[in-house]
């Protein structure tokens, strides 16, 4: 079979008319990811028997004429720090190798509700910390344009398996990036959505006050209607906004005439590698052509931003990676003649790898007696500064633009080995989760055959705003039809 | 007693009467179910569960502000709690903070207390809600056991916490206010203090010339009086040999009867609070405040001012039992059914809490009903039993729960006021006493030694009035 | 601008020592091995020499932004829900007996 893959919205088209047959679908997947699983290893877990049975499934509701959901036979990757009733879910951990889940997150509820088909769990790294897919207890995910580099990070393996066909459709998270860092590294589509728009219900926490589950595709519109599937109030989420998803679809096609997009110089001038910076200003001048104002502008608090990001991020995650102790479930080391609080060091010392462990303790430093005013308060005192930035910046334009990540997908190796220069990747992605603004990531462009992400972020709830855009520009670049055959 | 004490309490009181846990909809009434029945993702702390704020607990923690006559403030925020142990799921505890944008529920806040004659006030310094950790169970004891079985039904029970200045001056005074703070508790509905474990306490101590030290894990009201009064004579002896009183954190053992030192590293408490981030903040307006009050019921200062003016009862007696919403029930149904205020809470006041406190047993676990204590007052109304009879079968009614009518039927114990029976008796105790009636017939207190005889035939049950007027008239025939 | 590469100038500077390592490990029960401190101390100087640009953020009079919705007052009500099943609760127990679930030792 050639590269040009069918995207979800047109197998949910074929499998509903009955032009396709959903077990086919599921079993040429299963196919692709039988001859290259081995080379990008995309997945952590895979259920392809419970996935052929559900198929079989929607296919028997296609002969008997029953209604047919949205994502009819349409094959879903879940990215491992996902909660998935009844299939492991690990977050990329040796702490959780074991752990299954006796509850579905919403999305998946809701997703499944529509009859998406669950391939398997997707790599990560662990608990979600990282920008490359290197930090997993399961090793690295390869990026499928070159197998040499990363797939980006955290939702490395979602993204790689999209790029490399062996799904149609992914469900990804996003802390600091970690939706759109790999969508922009694998040449795919990705929305971090608005805070409090997807439910969190049944995500694994990394921080809580920043992350989003959000959907990764081959195209917008398959973006955009994973998000009518996912979005929307859920009780169980004290912080979901209570509205009923919108339909997305419908505004694709309306264009960017007229559309006032702003550049922030903080996001493309220094520390972004001139090419990609190049790529981005050419979607930039096509967006201009297609009849958008474009202009530069600038948000100074951004300075500030990656700082904050990382003392609020390790804080939280500090607290919510507590639970995991060995006694309810997950890893526990042999603790013999232990008490339970040396048990515990040890489960916690042997069960996390190297950045989840560092990360936990710079978080707790961060939160000790006498450093909560100079980290977390100073932190979410400056989270207002860039929030009122962006406040500022949408008085006068609709949405902002910059690069999604400031450099090419790295090789494998080659950031792990620094922490801090791993974390300054985030710079562009970490201030729309600070100000819990939705922000999608388009590839625009390839450099040396790498793909470039470029991203956008619009107003709380702005979705509709970005998936314009998106669709515009895609339209124009139609990276997706050169996504490589691995 | 030389020595000023000064103590301080942080009193920990279930609600019992919500039907779900404080934020997830696990039901809470986990007494003597199996371990682990009453759990969910939430309150087992699975990987991405979410609390969601149980509205009905939020109202009853600020009808406790309230009625603990606290300041509300306007907006407040959940926090976490960090720090770890084996009760925890999450090894985080959900709470308030009064910092960085948090606040209790309530604070500044006070009760009265009538402490030898004279109203005392204790000063609230805060009320707040947190969740209950789990059940840990031993095998062996605490230090011993190889492993440790933990419980999470109990998990996520919503818990009001509610911190005094350090304001007692004794143990009684301790005690005191736990009992007034249970009668509140109770009076507003929100509470049962009669189940197990449903207030617990911990303490602060010190003595002039000593650090302050923290009891914990006292475990009910009749405990604290124990454990204050153990600790204070500790520190004292530490101080009468001159030893200095550190600062440090004891357990109350229970079983034991003594406090007992952790010196662990636990002490270094550093719980990282910060604002929970999957709850959103609380906004308690104006509205939602005059609906609660609206729906305050009378509490037990209120109603001890009652007792007085609508029943005539002396000021002791109303705050007496007024301190016990269960005692103050009882009466109010007793006096319903049978009027005459005063009499009920002259039995309530002597006999029936002499009673109670002697089988240990607080009034509604007690077999003995209103009802029952009506009949036995219309028994001595009506003459077929004397008020010494009365006194005796009200053990049995306490503790078998049997009527009063039975009780006498059973042992025949009616009063004896057959005239002609009493005459032979009466002749009886002439012939066997002709010292005593020569001397009766000068001398009135050996009448009453007559009396007695005779009272002593019948074991109590002669009608009195009936047996004066015999031997006074036979007296008068000799 | 931003600065990608850190001086070294700056980074000599200690924030953190060994003995804060430990407590924080102690705080966070989270063993860090004798050989491991070392390197620790030299990365989280690095880290947190680099949040020191916060301190740059002039601040006075600006309120913290710890949840960046304006949502307010989200309730449930209190409503019971079946629990689920201890089976189910104790399935991924690493350790568990007659019903409860087994933690190490308490002393």
């Amino acid at each position: 079979m050639g590269g040009a893959k069918l995207h979800a919205h047109h197998v949910a088209e074929l499998v509903r008319r009955g032009d396709l047959s959903a077990y086919e679908h599921v079993c040429q997947i299963l196919e692709k990811i039988e001859r290259i699983e081995d080379k990008v290893r995309a997945y952590i877990t895979l259920i392809p028997d419970i996935a052929l049975e559900k198929a079989k499934e929607v296919d028997r509701k296609v002969e008997k004429g029953k209604r047919l959901g949205k994502l009819a036979g349409v094959v879903l990757a879940i990215k491992d720090v996902i909660s998935t009733k009844g299939i492991p879910t690990t977050c990329g951990s040796l702490m959780l190798q074991d752990y299954i889940p006796p509850y579905d997150a919403t999305a998946v509820e809701r997703a499944v509700a529509e009859d998406a088909i669950i391939i398997g769990k997707t790599n990560m790294d662990e608990f979600a910390m990282g920008s490359t897919t290197e930090n997993s207890a399961f090793g690295p995910t390869f990026n499928p344009w070159d197998l040499s580099r990363v797939p980006g990070g955290s939702s490395g393996g979602s993204a790689a398996a999209l790029a490399a066909g062996e799904a149609d459709i992914s469900l990804g998270s996003d802390t600091g990036g970690s939706v759109r860092c790999p969508a922009s590294f694998c040449g795919v589509v990705g929305l971090k959505p608005t805070y409090g728009l997807v439910s969190r219900y049944g995500l694994i926490a990394y921080a809580n006050s920043l992350e989003q589950i959000g959907p990764l595709t081959l195209c917008v519109r398959d973006c955009a209607l994973l998000m009518e599937v996912v979005s929307g109030h859920d009780p169980r989420d004290s912080t979901s906004i209570p509205t009923e998803p919108k339909k997305y679809q419908d505004v694709l096609e309306k264009g960017v005439e007229g559309l006032r997009i702003g550049v922030p110089e903080e996001m493309i001038g220094e520390g972004v590698d001139p090419l990609v910076a190049k790529e981005v200003w050419r979607a930039v001048d096509t967006l201009s052509e297609l009849g958008a104002v474009c202009e530069e502008t600038s948000l100074p608090s951004l300075e500030y931003s990656l700082a904050a990001y990382y003392v609020i991020a390790m804080s939280e995650a500090s607290s919510n990676l507590a639970r995991y102790d060995g006694v309810r479930y997950g890893f526990r080391a042999p603790d013999e003649g232990m008490d339970w609080s040396s048990a515990y060091s040890k489960t916690r010392r042997l069960g996390f790898g190297p950045e989840v462990r560092r990360r936990i303790l710079l978080g707790t430093y961060a939160l000790s007696a006498g450093y909560f005013d100079k980290y977390y308060l100073k932190a979410m005192k400056v989270r207002t500064l860039i929030k009122r930035d962006f406040d500022e910046a949408f008085k006068r334009f609709d949405v902002l633009a910059s690069p999604t990540m400031p450099i090419l997908p790295p090789k494998i190796g080659e950031k792990v080995a620094d922490p801090l220069s791993m974390y300054m990747c985030d710079i562009d992605t970490v201030p729309a989760n600070l100000a819990g603004i939705p922000s999608i990531s388009v590839p625009c462009g390839l450099v040396d055959g790498l793909p470039v992400g470029f991203q956008a972020m619009a107003p709380p709830l702005g979705e509709e705003l970005l998936l314009r855009v998106g669709y515009a520009l895609e339209s124009q670049v139609r990276l997706y039809e050169r996504i490589p055959v691995v | 007693m030389s020595e000023k004490v000064v103590i301080g309490l942080e009193v920990h009181c279930q609600l019992t009467s919500l039907k779900t846990k404080l934020f997830c909809s696990c039901p809470s009434n986990y007494r003597g179910r199996e371990p682990n029945t009453l759990v969910c993702p939430t309150c087992l702390g699975l990987p991405g569960s979410l609390p969601v704020l149980n509205q009905k607990a939020l109202e009853y923690g600020l009808m406790v502000a309230l009625a603990l006559n606290c300041k509300i403030p306007k907006r407040t925020m959940f926090f976490r709690k960090n720090y770890f142990y084996p009760d925890m799921a999450k090894n985080f505890q959900i709470s308030m903070f009064d910092r960085a944008g948090g606040a209790p529920l309530g604070y500044d806040g006070y009760v009265t207390l009538a402490v030898g004659g004279t109203q005392k006030l204790v000063r609230i310094r805060r009320v707040h809600l947190e969740e209950d950790p789990g059940r840990l169970v031993y095998p062996g004891t605490i230090d011993t056991a190889p492993y440790t079985l933990v419980d999470y039904n109990r998990h996520g029970v919503a818990l009001v916490e509610v911190v005094t200045e350090p304001d007692f001056e004794s143990p009684k005074e301790a005690r005191a206010f736990l009992q007034k703070l249970r009668s509140i508790l109770e009076h507003l509905g929100v509470f049962d203090g009669g189940l197990e474990g449903a207030m617990r306490c911990d303490a602060n101590i010190s003595i002039a010339g000593g650090a302050r030290v923290e009891v914990k894990n006292i475990g009910s009201f009749k405990d604290v009086e124990r454990a204050l009064t153990f600790e204070i004579m500790r520190q004292k002896q530490l101080l009468a040999k001159k030893v200095a009183v550190v600062r440090e954190t004891r357990h109350w053992d229970g079983e034991r009867r003594i406090t007992v030192s952790l010196r662990t590293k636990e002490e270094e408490y550093d719980y990282r609070y910060f604002p929970e981030p999957d709850l959103v903040p609380v906004e308690i307006t104006e509205e939602m405040l005059d609906q609660i009050k609206a729906r305050l019921p009378e509490l037990p200062d209120a109603r001890q001012k009652r007792f007085v003016s609508q029943y005539g009862l002396p000021g002791y007696d109303a705050m007496v039992l007024t301190s016990d919403k269960a005692l103050a029930d009882f009466f109010e149904k007793a006096v319903a059914a049978y009027g005459k205020p005063k009499v009920v809470s002259n039995w309530l006041m002597s006999d029936v809490l002499r009673c109670l406190n002697e089988y240990n047993l607080e009034i509604w676990e007690s077999k003995l009903t209103p009802e029952h204590l009506v009949e036995m007052l219309k028994l001595i109304d009506e003459g077929v039993i004397s008020g010494k009879i009365a006194k005796n079968i009200l053990w049995d009614m306490v503790s078998s729960g049997k009527s009063p009518k039975q009780i006498v039927e059973e042992r025949g114990l009616t009063r004896i006021a057959d005239e002609e029976y009493l005459r032979k008796l009466v002749d009886e105790v002439f012939k066997e006493n002709p010292k005593a009636v020569e001397d009766a017939l000068s001398d009135e207190k050996a009448i009453h030694f007559l009396v007695g005889q005779l009272m002593k035939k019948t074991r109590g049950r002669a009608d009195p009035q009936l047996a004066n007027k015999i031997i006074r008239e036979k007296l008068a025939s000799k | 601008m931003r600065v990608l590469v850190l001086g070294e100038e700056r980074s000599r500077i200690k924030l953190i020592d060994e003995e804060t390592v430990r407590h924080v490990a102690w705080l966070a029960r989270l063993e860090v091995l004798d050989d491991e401190v070392e390197g620790f101390v030299e990365q989280f100087n690095r880290i947190l020499d680099y949040f020191r640009k916060l301190d740059e953020a002039e601040t006075e009079d600006v309120e913290p932004t710890f949840h960046v919705l304006n949502l307010v007052n989200v309730f449930r009500e209190d409503e019971p829900f079946p629990p689920i099943s201890p089976q189910e609760a104790l399935k991924n127990a690493p350790k568990s007996e007659r019903g409860f679930f087994k933690a190490p030792k308490m002393v």
